[in-house]
């Protein structure tokens, strides 16, 4: 799946989310679904400077990774979650359903890791066929074998 | 003299209901907030006005008034 489409399907689903982002976790964009690249670039470099400030505000303890955020303000929401590869930001209304955005920013975000899975897994299996012969073993599978006698054991039926 | 005493009364409770719809409104109008939550599932939630919230708010004000007109 294409992230444009991802993204697409994001604010198919969600009627909440006016605005979307998804980007690499540089701030670079993937895909966008405003038309005006400059807006779009600074949802993306908020984003990531919201992650890089709240990540700085919590630093104690194992395990506390930023994993998602939500900036409430007057105007409106921002919305932030993120993996270990993309960030996907969304802009909502002023009272948003909290976790059913947050649920759809991240099945965005894991819809596109599992693309990323099978084409990974496609492209290791097109590089073993391509690479390694099938083994001999594997090519008797299935096959039917005659076994032949040896002298000694001809000799042995053949003399009881 | 009795149906003064009703309107005055009707109009007393009509004015009363408003104003607490007003006062309703006001206090759980949305605040100004970052909830921020962790990988271990844990969340913190900075006010507007804490030093820490006042760090990562001023950023999504700008960018939701850009994004919203």
């Amino acid at each position: 799946m294409e992230a444009a489409q991802a993204l697409a399907d994001l604010t198919e689903i969600s009627a909440q989310i006016e605005a979307a982002v998804l980007a690499k976790a540089d701030g670079s964009i993937v895909a966008s679904t405003t038309k005006d690249e400059g807006r779009a670039k600074q949802l993306a470099e908020a984003a990531v400077e919201l992650v890089a400030a709240g990540s700085e505000s919590r630093s104690e303890g194992p395990n506390l990774e930023l994993v998602q955020l939500q900036a409430a303000t007057p105007r409106g929401s921002l919305f932030v979650a993120r993996d270990a590869r993309h960030v996907v930001a969304a802009i909502t209304g002023s009272r948003p359903t909290v976790g059913l955005v947050f649920y759809d920013l991240k099945t965005c975000l894991r819809m596109l890791e599992d693309e990323a899975k099978a084409d990974k897994a496609a492209q290791a299996e097109k590089t073993d066929k391509t690479e390694k012969p099938a083994p001999q073993e594997q090519a008797n599978v299935g096959k039917a074998t005659t076994r032949r006698r040896t002298p000694s054991k001809k000799e042995a039926d053949e003399g009881s | 003299m009795r149906a003064r005493n009703f309107l005055a009364g009707l109009g007393l409770l009509a004015a009363a209901a408003a104003g607490a719809a007003l006062w309703l409104r006001r206090g759980t109008g949305p605040r100004e907030h970052v909830d921020l939550y962790y990988a271990d599932g844990s969340m913190v939630s900075l006010a507007s006005g804490s030093p820490e919230g006042e760090k990562l708010l001023p950023i999504a004000r700008r960018v939701v008034a850009a994004a919203r007109g």
